[in-house]
C-alpha cells in the first residue's frame, strides 16, 4: 500500500523563530495528510511551530559525481571568508 | 451554582469518563506495529499515548476524591471488569482498519462536545483536565473524520468495509447519552453536563461526516448499554487480562 503513496520531504520550523528544516521524509496520498502525518511522526516531542511539505519528486538535487566541479574550487578561496581585518578591541566579540 | 456534591456520585462519573479512556487508548495501542502504513502507525500510538495520559489525569482525581489512599494506577490496574465504567462502545474489538476508525470517529465525536462543557465546569480541577484534553481530541476528530471520509467516499472496498463498520459500531452508540442517577447528579452540581444534553451537537457531527463520506446514516437503533454501570461484554475481560497482567503476577511491580 505505501509504496503507491507518494514521497514527501517534510520541512519544520521550531521554537524559537528559525528557518524551516529539512527533518526527513514520508508517504502520504496527498498534502492534506501529508502535513498530518508530520505532525504525528516528526513533532511528537514539541519541535515545531510550522510545518511545510514538499513533494520529493519536485526537488532538484545537485548530482554527487559533480562534487568536484561544484564544490572543491571553493576550498582554495581563503581570501572570501572575512578573517583578514583588523577588528579593534573595543568591538568586542562579532 | 454548584450545590453540594455527591462524593460517591463524583467518583463514580470521574471513572467512567477516565476508563473510557483507558479502555479505549488500550485498544488503540493494540495497533501499535501492525498498523496498515507505518505513518498510521505511530498517528495510532500517540492517540493511544494521549488517552493514556487523560486516564492518567482523570483516574488521579477519582482516587484523590474517593480519599482512600488508592492512586490512578491502581484503579486502572487492579480493578476487575464489573467495576470498569466505560461505554460498551470502546472496549468494542479492533476489528479491520475501518472498524477501529468508525469506533473512534463516533467517539470523538462525543468525547468533544463532552470536554468542551466540561471546561465550564464547576470544579476547576475537571475544568483543568477537560482543557487540556480538549486540544488533543480536536485533533482526533479532525484525523478519524478526514479518514471515514476518505474511506467511505474511497474505493468500493473501502466503502463497503466503512458500511459494515457503521453498522456494527452504531448500536453502541446510544449509550453515550443516557443519563442516570449519577449524571443528574453531576449536573445538579454543575459538574458535567447530561449526556443527553450532547446528542443534537453529536449527532450533527456525525450527519455531515457520514454525508460527506456517503455513507448511509443508520437513523434510530436498538442500544446496548450496561457499561456505565459495569455490566460488560465478553470483550473487556480479555482487554484486562493483557493489560492488567503484569500487576496481576507481579503485584506493585515497578520499573
Amino acid at each position: 500500500m505505501s509504496s503507491q503513496w507518494p514521497l514527501w520531504e517534510i520541512f519544520i520550523r521550531g521554537q524559537h523563530g528559525l528557518n524551516h528544516r529539512h527533518v526527513g521524509s514520508l508517504h502520504a496520498p496527498d498534502a492534506e495528510m501529508a502535513i498530518r502525518n508530520a505532525r504525528d511522526v516528526y513533532t511528537r516531542r514539541n519541535e515545531g511551530v510550522s510545518i511545510w511539505v514538499v513533494p520529493s519528486n519536485a526537488i532538484t538535487a545537485s548530482s554527487p559525481s559533480e562534487k568536484g566541479p561544484l564544490f572543491e574550487p571553493s576550498n582554495a578561496k581563503v581570501y572570501r571568508h572575512p578573517t583578514f581585518f583588523d577588528i579593534p578591541e573595543e568591538v568586542g566579540h562579532m | 451554582m454548584a450545590g453540594a456534591v455527591d462524593q460517591a456520585a463524583f467518583v463514580e462519573w470521574l471513572q467512567r469518563i477516565g476508563d473510557n479512556a483507558l479502555i479505549l487508548g488500550h485498544r488503540v495501542s493494540e495497533w501499535c506495529g501492525h498498523a496498515p502504513v507505518l505513518e498510521e502507525d505511530i498517528a495510532l500510538a500517540n492517540q493511544a499515548l494521549d488517552l493514556i495520559g487523560q486516564c492518567q489525569l482523570w483516574l488521579g482525581l477519582a482516587a484523590e476524591v474517593e480519599g482512600r489512599g488508592r492512586t490512578a494506577d491502581q484503579l486502572a490496574y487492579l480493578r476487575d471488569a464489573v467495576e470498569f465504567r466505560n461505554l460498551l462502545l470502546v472496549e468494542r474489538p479492533n476489528g479491520d482498519f475501518g472498524q477501529t476508525l468508525m469506533r473512534q470517529f463516533l467517539f470523538d465525536a462525543f468525547h468533544i462536545e463532552l470536554l468542551r462543557a466540561l471546561k465550564s465546569s464547576a470544579d476547576p480541577r475537571v475544568a483543568e483536565i477537560a482543557a487540556k484534553a480538549e486540544k488533543e481530541v480536536a485533533y482526533h476528530l479532525e484525523r478519524s473524520a478526514d479518514l471515514v471520509v476518505r474511506l467511505g467516499d474511497g474505493t468500493a472496498e473501502s466503502h463497503a468495509r466503512m458500511e459494515k463498520a457503521l453498522k456494527s459500531q452504531w448500536p453502541y452508540t446510544g449509550e453515550m447519552f443516557l443519563d442516570d442517577a449519577v449524571d443528574a447528579a453531576m449536573a445538579q452540581a454543575g459538574i458535567a453536563p447530561l449526556p443527553s444534553s450532547l446528542r443534537p451537537a453529536w449527532e450533527r457531527t456525525v450527519s455531515e461526516v457520514l454525508a460527506e463520506a456517503t455513507l448511509a446514516h443508520p437513523g434510530e437503533a436498538f442500544s446496548h448499554k450496561g457499561g456505565k454501570r459495569g455490566v460488560h461484554t465478553e470483550h473487556l475481560g480479555f482487554v484486562l487480562a493483557e493489560m492488567q497482567f503484569l500487576q496481576r503476577a507481579y503485584p506493585g511491580a515497578v520499573w
